[in-house]
């Protein structure tokens, strides 16, 4: 029996992520790892790469966590849950263990793109039955901003800053899911905060589908994104409506976009409301827009060419 | 009649892993590791063990697996050997500071650069302080012997810390030795059944693993670690006086050759001390009055015993198949701490050996044994330390 995701229903449901934790007021983590652990019906165990997740919620002697939950190192997270799945698999083949337990990784994009990407291309390839989730604010946020290879084009952040010589971050973002959808995996997804129903729906999708899953969500850092801090959904919503962040899946290698903009918004709106990309804004540097833009079109449309319309979305 | 068997090293150590049937063995191949792992495979692949084998993507994330299947609640080993320790180096200090009884053998290999895939024990001793413990193993019989005895030692309730059984690459991994294996249901019934403590998989009784501390409890924490591997010497001579029980082998934290009566000394760890003791017999027949001290337990290291058992003699040759690039070799630091608050204090020398799977022939231990000998008369002057079987 699946959790129903009526606001009303899941308002009584125990927040598994408790408060008290330490991440920033208005941080997209915190919301989104609280809508997964919502939507997650099963007992279940969750680990962290080090990270603001991790740091923010477990300081000696305090834990936020309701669940069982462990961290061991920053590029090792989903190396690490496969440690803890195998041993499940290992006791319940032994008859120690009777439950059905399920695991996921909470990871930022540092863990995920960079540091952590050997160690979750191989618990992919060893087929796992784990659910993977980036949270992705597009920099390594716990240190101060650095780029990360999920920065986007034009960013400034602390390691690439916009000087009077380079207008910020000079390389395009890795596309991390493609990556993980060409693990031949059977269930890859794309969720933002902003469309909860969607995100949670793909989280009870996963859930019931044995093996590997990574699902990849946006999740605002005002800290980093320069921007207001009561704006994680305002933000997030602008990225999928200007089609920067496209809600999409993919079930068993076919792609479908399980939400498509009512009117597809200009690149600027999303990037406008966020420091990183002031400097976008001046004449000189006005082409990183564009060749943004050109670049979001050109995917969006290839998207759409290859069959993935929007079908049973449902509506926010 | 006890049965002995021809086997090498390696064959030794996935017998004991047969024999013991972890939980969870997560491992990735390196040489001189990778033919242990290929045999425990086989068990694996012919259903003589049901071992969930992770065959992961590095020894960092095979220590990483090892760490979240430790933390879930169950028996865990895997293995490997110079470079693949070295990248693990993160994980043991994770290992051992989340208290996850993980038993590794280590088969000792040379560190990269220049590459080499023979023995060498800089692998071993740069993670000797990552809060593991250490066994080391002169041949197959007490390597074998060493990694039974490490899930005792590991899982031990007071405990709960990592092993490692330190092992010659090739020397000793690919080399045909005679002994003695243990029945299968003697060494099931000596390890016992894993108790789990605080297990990540426990349900019903959510814990967290892992937590950040910071300066408010960080150095307490470290000086609780350092506190538990300070227990290790009475555990690990506990579960060497049940191990002599089931197989009639005793076991110290050190072995000594001779030494009762000598004037002269070696101290040497693993394989290199076989040479070394038929050396110390012939020297012997010829007067020289020469025993031999090989520790066993380096990890935590007993610096008292070791410290009575060598203080009588005038001159001890500290023999390291590694080396700290500009100061004292690890094994020489350590017997110079034995014996520094003792009123006599023998003449040491430090003496570099073997190193990348460099022979380590008796014309060596001759040398060596010659040199003490005009220490002793104070025919010469010696450098405190020096690389011996130099080629010219």
């Amino acid at each position: 029996m699946t959790t129903s995701l009526k606001l009303k229903d899941l308002s009584k449901k125990e927040m598994l992520l408790a408060p008290g934790h330490r991440m920033c007021q208005g941080c997209g983590a915190a919301i989104v790892v609280k809508m997964v652990l919502l939507a997650i019906d099963k007992p279940v165990v969750a680990c962290s790469p080090t990270g603001c997740l991790e740091v923010t919620t477990c300081i000696s002697d305090y834990t936020a966590w309701k669940i069982p939950w462990i961290h061991s190192a920053f590029e090792n997270a989903a190396a690490t849950m496969a440690g803890v799945e195998t041993m499940y698999r290992a006791l319940k083949k032994r008859g120690k263990i009777s439950q059905d337990i399920s695991f996921v990784v909470f990871a930022g994009d540092g863990g995920t793109y960079d540091i952590g990407l050997q160690s979750l291309s191989g618990a992919m390839e060893r087929g796992h039955d784990m659910l993977y989730i980036c949270y992705d604010n597009g920099a390594y946020m716990n240190t101060g901003t650095q780029r990360s290879g999920a920065t986007p084009f034009g960013a400034s952040t602390t390691t690439s800053p916009a000087g009077s010589s380079v207008p910020g971050k000079m390389q395009h973002r890795k596309d991390i899911t493609r990556i993980m959808a060409a693990h031949n995996i059977p269930y890859v997804a794309q969720a933002s905060p902003s469309h909860h129903l969607d995100l949670m729906r793909k989280i009870q999708k996963a859930m019931s589908i044995s093996g590997p899953k990574f699902i990849n969500i946006l999740s605002p850092c005002h800290r980093g994104w320069r921007s207001k801090s009561d704006d994680a959904i305002a933000l997030s919503r602008l990225a999928v409506n200007t089609c920067y962040w496209p809600l999409f899946e993919m079930d068993n290698g076919k792609t479908q976009l399980t939400h498509t903009p009512k009117e597809k918004l200009p690149l600027k709106d999303f990037l406008r409301p966020q420091g990183r990309f002031a400097h976008l804004f001046r004449p000189e540097n006005e082409w990183i827009i564009e060749q943004s833009q050109t670049q979001i079109d050109a995917d969006w449309n290839a998207m759409i060419g290859a069959g993935a319309g929007a079908s049973g979305v449902i509506e926010e | 009649m006890k049965k002995m068997t021809a086997v090498t090293g390696n064959e030794a150590l996935a017998e004991a892993l047969r024999q013991i049937n972890p939980d969870v063995c997560a491992a990735y191949p390196i040489t001189p590791q990778t033919d242990m792992m290929q045999r425990f495979s086989d068990f694996v692949a012919d259903g003589l063990v049901d071992t969930e084998l992770m065959l992961v993507e590095s020894e960092h994330s095979a220590m990483s697996a090892c760490i979240g299947a430790s933390a879930g609640g169950g028996r865990v080993a895997t293995a490997t050997s110079g470079p693949g320790l070295a990248l693990m180096w993160e994980m043991l200090y994770v290992a051992s500071g989340m208290r996850c009884p993980i038993v590794m053998p280590v088969i000792n290999r040379a560190l990269s650069a220049p590459l080499n895939i023979h023995c060498d024990h800089s692998d071993a001793m740069g993670a000797r302080d990552s809060g593991w413990i250490q066994l080391w193993s002169e041949n197959a019989q007490e390597a074998y012997d060493n990694l039974i005895m490490a899930f005792r030692i590991a899982e031990h309730a007071d405990i709960r810390l990592p092993v490692m059984v330190c092992m010659d690459g090739f020397i000793i991994s690919h080399s045909l030795g005679v002994m003695e294996f243990l029945a299968d249901d003697v060494v099931r019934k000596f390890v016992g059944d894993f108790t789990p403590q605080d297990a990540l998989l426990d349900i019903g009784r959510p814990v967290s693993y892992g937590p950040l501390i910071v300066t408010d409890q960080y150095h307490e924490y470290k000086k609780a670690q350092n506190d538990i591997m300070s227990s290790v010497f009475d555990v690990a001579a506990d579960v060497a006086t049940a191990f002599e029980n089931i197989s009639g082998r005793h076991y110290g934290l050190f072995e000594t050759y001779k030494l009762e009566d000598a004037e002269i000394g070696i101290v040497v760890l693993n394989s290199a001390a076989g040479t070394c003791k038929d050396m110390i017999d012939e020297a012997r027949e010829d007067g020289v009055k020469i025993g031999l001290l090989k520790p066993r337990l380096f990890r935590p290291f007993p610096y008292g015993p070791i410290g009575d058992a060598l203080e009588h003699l005038k001159v001890i040759c500290v023999l390291d198949r590694s080396d700290s690039f500009g100061a004292f070799a690890p094994l020489f630091s350590e017997i110079a701490a034995s014996l520094y608050p003792r009123a006599n204090r023998p003449f040491l020398i430090n003496r570099i050996y073997g190193l990348g799977g460099r022979d380590f022939m008796p014309e060596h231990v001759a040398s060596v044994i010659n040199e003490m000998i005009e220490i002793t008369g104070h025919k010469t002057t010696v450098l405190p330390k020096k690389y011996i079987s130099l080629r010219q």
